[in-house]
């Protein structure tokens, strides 16, 4: 109850900021998408790429300002405000919106907006990848990227934040490279800090800063070596009433734990390497080399990284691992629908699904469900009419269905739109893709490591129409 | 750290004495602690600028951390305290000369960010040294700082000598240092739009691509934004840089790659067609497209408004990756608009069904921009692909029964589109949209239903009761209904004469005697006039054989479509708009153009150039046009003069002579006339315009246009020769590629022309 009360009070509050901006901002329309007006650019003041940066949380407070030249007062955000209240979600607050004299760009990251003020023609896209960066440094360096966990370390973030960028230029990006001139805080090292009095400020020059493998550090040592890969896959798809495949594709991603004493040099290839036609890698990746030999051979960075991401495209056959037979209706009369949903397996590879999570956005007029389920739990919120159902593993000797009857708004026209089902799923030790790494082997130091690969199927943007 | 969230709640007036005190303790860890402090409250947005002395005090020390976050802390205030600030410089040039190179480093980059201008003349020798010091870090880090002190006083750096400088690093050992050096030059060069500082050459453009590989992701990028400004000599060394940027499309860094594609794009126009390698890297642009959009949604954004470009300019790379464009349910807003735009571009006979199968679903969605722009997508691919009319028709129908009603409403003003580019075939509808008169309450949507009655008058045989329940409330509805409900009345009495006469009195009394809006006022007296005048002349003229709506609609104009591309990744590229039109001034804004394809014999047109373009095929890209007011010259002239007959030929250079000629004095005689009485105006106009004409008079505001790339300025009123402008307008519309162009300039021109 308290904690009720508490959220309902911060709704006030954001309301009432909300409101006040939108008066004193009424003349600036900000345009959704293809805007008719974009701010004007000034060019006589040049040029810094990223202006300033404010951290906004999803109430649409600012809890932290970063400027690297000249302060720009905080109501530019007033634009930001008042397209964040024209969106429906958080999420759909547009990228990038003009104002007079501004641009600001902007991601959302675990419940945070990074805005970036831009004061002239820049690659948008530079500015989103590096606030993307800054978000990933912090969730490495803190644990999470959230409003609290910011605030608790005001101080790193702004160190990090003018290690990362020189009057517009990035300069150290590469959590190596930062983490060896602002230590991470850790518990242990803020109790021998305290002792000792030492800092937390590298003093040395970060020995990859320069060398033409920036992302590797020197004299690394560790008593057990051991190298580490994760070759993931996620199915994006949609499938359509009937139950046929409108769209798939394969989103995969590699990615590293590598814990290797020196300097080693590793070559990676693959049974069937010809599977992978688009491809992007880690900067480590030798290019020619897979251009040539279709082997990845690098030296690793030190530490997990993503090694390379694929992506099979829509053109090659993608197995669905299940089907859904499902049948929701809702009732021009009685204020009342049905609700049966049943899941299968069907191209499984003869692995077990596990993890699966079926959720539905039912319409609005929903007020209630009254469902069964034979395997997993339920549960709907009235309030944001999300249904969701967790099945957990699958058994396929007996399906999991969920069905029973939805209670509506009476009086009012039954819904047009047909709720999509979102599913999430899990396939272990398999690559849908048909994916399998050959052998890795190492080339510069005379040490043997513990070597793995491990496969797992996930869904990703996995829908199913009804 | 703990301390910093309490401060954050709990920051008070008081607390500034206790950090004073704190910050001149003697012991180093409180001292420490204590600027700590300092710089927390600074980053939630606290003023601590009153601490300045007590902080810079803090400066000279050994320990680096505590070093750091006062240079942390005189960035910030440095500019409020000027004199202050002075205190530091001893500090700055002594870590200079530090035997630790991230120290030196350190000095250097923070002295460079204190806009002093009284430190700026300290910084000089320190910077001199830094910049040929023998650690690497030291040189990027001084690299970057001469763009910054440029940007403080241009003057002084180029009397040190620092560009040239510079330029030497530019062939740098270390590939960071050159990435630095180039970003820098790029930064100065943008603001001397005409200075010869990034002189690219064949030797200089060889250690770039060098450079490419070794650097870092972000030094890619400045060096591929730099690569696009060169030039090649010939389609040889074209290829060439294309073979070396093409790795690069494979970096997980999506601006790396979309800053590849700028290169590739460009460099490609010089590659001759039937070459194999242009084949080969058209396959190539594909699979990195297609992979910005299994990015976040922030990057699949800005990646999207760029494939709109890159699709419009060369459709064949992305023909086959209709599928990824499908928009899922949870996509946010902004990339399902955009998914479906890119939709209805690669729409083609061979996608078709699919594709309107996907619309159809989209149709039915919760989100309400969606499912208007979706059905308006199906309008359009009516439009665009002819085989498919039939079923896009009645898929709209089916959308009608739904009733939603604006769903309905969106559908009528698609069917409107589809009535104007296959006449005579699907009239058979009309009886369903009836049905749902009354539902109709936004403007486009009346307006489109009353044009659809007034064109087709003689098929609905309650047609005058139709329009007479509209001219009700006349007074209410908006202009554009306004107007649209005057000429289909007009159109109405001029097929059934007998039964309407008591109408079309009324609604021409209602518009020029009861109407305050000139617009609707200088329409009923053409109309009245015409009437009055010459009833077979009206028929001709307002009956007239309209052109048919071209199929591609609210595509760029093609001069825009290539500055864009070579604006690839930029905002620009975002807006769809050429940077001229949202940078304040002209400087630093340099028209970009693609390169002539060699190997072919056609010469680049330069826009002094009096010889006619003879024979340009239709991807060629017409002479470059050099502002927008030549522009609307152009299009001006074809209209008011002698009757262009070749409009697909474009605009073509000797027009572009007397255009401003007409645009001064030729306007001005017109406008004259118009003031006088408003019936002489359709005679002048009669002549050059013709067919045009009978478009004007019957599409009325707006109606005509499939799409809403084109707006009305809404400021245009008062003057009675805004009618004229009215009917320059809409005589433009023929022209449908120039129109987006058009948006941006006509509100101007308007405004010249009154103001005369």
């Amino acid at each position: 109850m308290v904690l009720f009360i508490i959220r309902f009070h911060c709704t006030f509050i954001c309301i009432f900021i909300l409101s006040k901006i939108n008066l004193h901002t009424a003349p600036h329309p900000v345009v959704l998408g293809c805007a008719p007006a974009p701010g004007t650019l000034n060019y006589t003041r040049i040029n810094t790429m990223i202006h300033s940066l404010f951290l906004i949380n999803s109430t649409a407070d600012i809890f932290l300002e970063k400027h690297w030249k000249s302060v720009v007062s905080r109501s530019v955000c007033d634009y930001f405000f008042e397209a964040f209240s024209k969106a429906s979600d958080p999420e759909n607050v547009p990228p990038v919106i003009p104002t007079p004299h501004h641009y600001l760009i902007s991601i959302f990251w675990e419940k945070t907006f990074f805005v970036a003020v831009i004061q002239n023609e820049v690659s948008p896209l530079f500015v989103i990848e590096f606030l993307h960066r800054v978000a990933e440094t912090f969730q490495d360096y803190f644990g999470e990227c959230s409003e609290t966990s910011i605030k608790d370390n005001l101080v790193i973030v702004y160190e990090l934040l003018e290690e990362m960028l020189d009057n517009g230029f990035p300069l150290a990006t590469e959590s190596n490279i930062l983490k060896e001139l602002i230590r991470p805080p850790t518990i242990l090292r803020s109790v021998v800090n305290t002792i000792t009095g030492s800092s937390n400020v590298g003093n040395m020059l970060p020995s990859g800063q320069l060398s033409s493998i920036p992302w590797r550090r020197a004299g690394v040592k560790y008593s057990n070596n051991e190298a580490y890969f994760d070759v993931i896959e996620e199915i994006d798809a949609i499938i359509d009433k009937s139950g046929s495949t409108v769209f798939a594709e394969i989103q995969g991603v590699i990615d590293a734990c590598i814990k290797l004493t020196g300097m080693p040099d590793l070559t990676l290839s693959f049974m069937n390497p010809r599977l992978l036609d688009d491809v992007s890698f880690h900067p480590c990746v030798r290019f020619k080399r897979w251009e040539s030999e279709r082997v990845l051979s690098f030296i690793p960075p030190d530490g997990t990284f993503r090694l390379m991401s694929y992506h099979v495209s829509s053109q090659n056959l993608v197995a669905i691992p299940v089907y859904v037979k499902h049948n929701i209706s809702f009732r021009e009369s009685g204020a009342s629908g049905r609700f049966d949903v049943t899941i299968g397996p069907k191209q499984t590879m003869g692995k077990t699904v596990e993890g699966i999570v079926v959720t539905v956005h039912l319409p609005k007029v929903v007020l209630n469900t009254d469902l069964t389920s034979t395997h997993g739990n339920y549960t709907f919120d009235p309030v944001t009419k999300i249904l969701v159902w967790d099945i957990g593993k699958m058994n396929p000797q007996k399906l999991p269905n969920l069905k029973g009857t939805l209670s509506m708004q009476s009086g009012v026209p039954k819904p047009e739109e047909n709720p999509s089902l979102n599913i999430q799923l899990r396939i272990q030790q398999l690559a849908i893709s048909g994916l399998k790494v050959n052998r890795l082997d190492m080339y510069g130091e005379k040490y043997k490591p513990f070597k793995g690969v491990k496969y797992v199927t996930k869904a990703g943007k996995f829908q199913v129409r009804t | 750290m703990n301390y910093a969230f309490r401060l954050f709640v709990t920051f008070s007036a008081g607390e500034i004495f206790e950090l004073k005190a704190e910050l001149n303790s003697d012991k180093k860890e409180k001292k420490k602690e204590a600027v700590k402090k300092v710089i927390a409250s600074m980053t939630v947005g606290k003023d601590v600028s009153a601490l300045f002395p007590d902080v810079v005090n803090c400066m000279q020390t050994d320990n680096l951390e505590l070093k750091k976050l006062v240079y942390l802390y005189l960035m910030n205030y440095a500019k409020s305290q000027p004199d202050m600030a002075i205190m530091a410089v001893n500090t700055f040039v002594k870590d200079c000369e530090d035997p630790n190179p991230l120290i030196r480093a350190l000095a250097v980059r923070t002295m460079g960010c204190i806009r002093v201008d009284k430190i700026t003349e300290y910084l000089c020798e320190p910077l001199r040294k830094c910049l040929k010091d023998e650690d690497p870090y030291v040189r990027k880090t001084a690299a970057v700082c001469v763009a910054k002190l440029h940007d403080i006083n241009a003057q002084l750096v180029e009397d040190q000598g620092f560009l040239d400088t510079l330029k030497d690093l530019i062939s740098d050992s270390n590939p960071m240092v050159v990435a630095n050096a180039v970003a820098a030059l790029s930064e100065i060069a943008e603001s001397h739009p005409n200075s010869n500082l990034l002189d690219l050459n064949p030797q200089s453009i060889n250690k770039l691509l060098t450079a490419l590989n070794e650097c870092t992701e972000w030094g890619q990028i400045f060096i591929l934004d730099c690569l696009a400004n060169y030039t090649p000599r010939d389609d040889r060394e074209s290829q060439s840089i294309c073979e070396r940027v093409t790795p690069r499309l494979s970096h997980a860094n999506s601006a790396v790659v979309l800053s590849a594609v700028k290169v590739l794009m460009k460099f490609m126009e010089m590659l001759p067609k039937d070459l194999d390698y242009y084949g080969m890297l058209l396959k190539k642009l594909a699979p990195p497209l297609v992979t910005l959009l299994s990015a976040e949604p922030e990057l699949q954004y800005v990646a999207l408004r760029n494939i709109n470009l890159i699709v419009q300019k060369r459709p064949e790379i992305l023909k086959h990756e209709m599928k990824v464009f499908f928009v899922k349910y949870n996509d946010p807003i902004y990339v399902k608009l955009e998914k479906l735009d890119i939709m209805i571009r690669l729409a083609s006979q061979a996608n078709i069904a699919q594709v309107l199968a996907e619309l159809k679903e989209y149709a039915t969605e919760v989100d309400v921009d969606f499912v208007r722009k979706a059905v308006r997508a199906i309008g359009r691919c009516a439009i665009k692909v002819e085989q498919s009319a039939e079923r896009c028709v009645s898929t709209l129908l089916d959308l009608i029964q739904t009733k939603v009603n604006y769903v309905v409403q969106e559908a009528i003003v698609v069917i409107k589109d589809i009535f104007r580019k296959y006449p005579n075939k699907y009239e058979s509808v009309i009886a369903t949209l009836c049905e749902n008169l009354d539902s109709l309450d936004e403007p486009e949507a009346r307006a489109a239903m009353i044009w659809i009655v007034g064109e087709y008058a003689e098929r609905i045989d309650n047609a005058d009761e139709l329009l007479e329940s509209f001219l009700e409330g006349f007074h209410d509805e908006s202009t554009q209904v306004q107007l649209q409900l005057l000429t289909a009345i007009v159109k109405l009495f001029l097929k059934k004469p007998t039964e309407t006469q008591e109408l079309v009195q009324q609604v021409l009394s209602l518009a020029t005697q009861d109407s305050d809006n000139p617009d609707l006022r200088d329409r009923g007296y053409i109309y009245w006039r015409l009437l009055s005048t010459d009833p077979v002349a009206a028929k001709e003229v307002v009956l007239a054989e309209k052109p048919l709506i071209s199929e591609e609609t609210d595509l760029i104009e093609p001069t825009l479509l290539d500055e864009l591309i070579c604006h690839i990744g930029t905002l620009a590229s975002v807006y769809h708009k050429p940077p001229s039109a949202f940078v304040e001034g002209s400087r630093g804004v340099q028209h970009k153009r693609l390169p002539p394809r060699t190997g072919s014999n056609e010469s680049v047109e330069s826009p002094e150039s009096t010889q006619p373009v003879v024979g340009q095929s239709a991807d060629q890209p017409p002479a470059v046009i050099p502002s927008q007011g030549d522009l609307l010259g152009d299009l001006l002239n074809l209209d008011l003069g002698p009757p262009a007959s070749t409009v697909s030929s474009g605009p073509t250079s000797t027009m572009q002579m007397g255009a401003m000629d007409l645009l001064g004095g030729g306007l001005d005689s017109l406008i004259g006339t118009s003031f006088g009485s408003p019936a002489v105006m359709p005679a002048s106009l009669n002549a050059p315009v013709g067919g045009g004409l009978g478009d004007l008079f019957d599409l009325g505001s707006n109606v005509g246009i499939p799409c809403g790339s084109y707006v009305e300025p809404k400021t245009v009123s008062k003057y009675p020769a805004q009618c004229l402008l009215f009917s320059l307008r809409f005589s433009l519309l023929k022209y449908q590629p120039f129109i987006s162009y058009l948006t941006i300039s006509s509100s101007q021109v308007c405004c010249g022309i009154c103001e005369e």
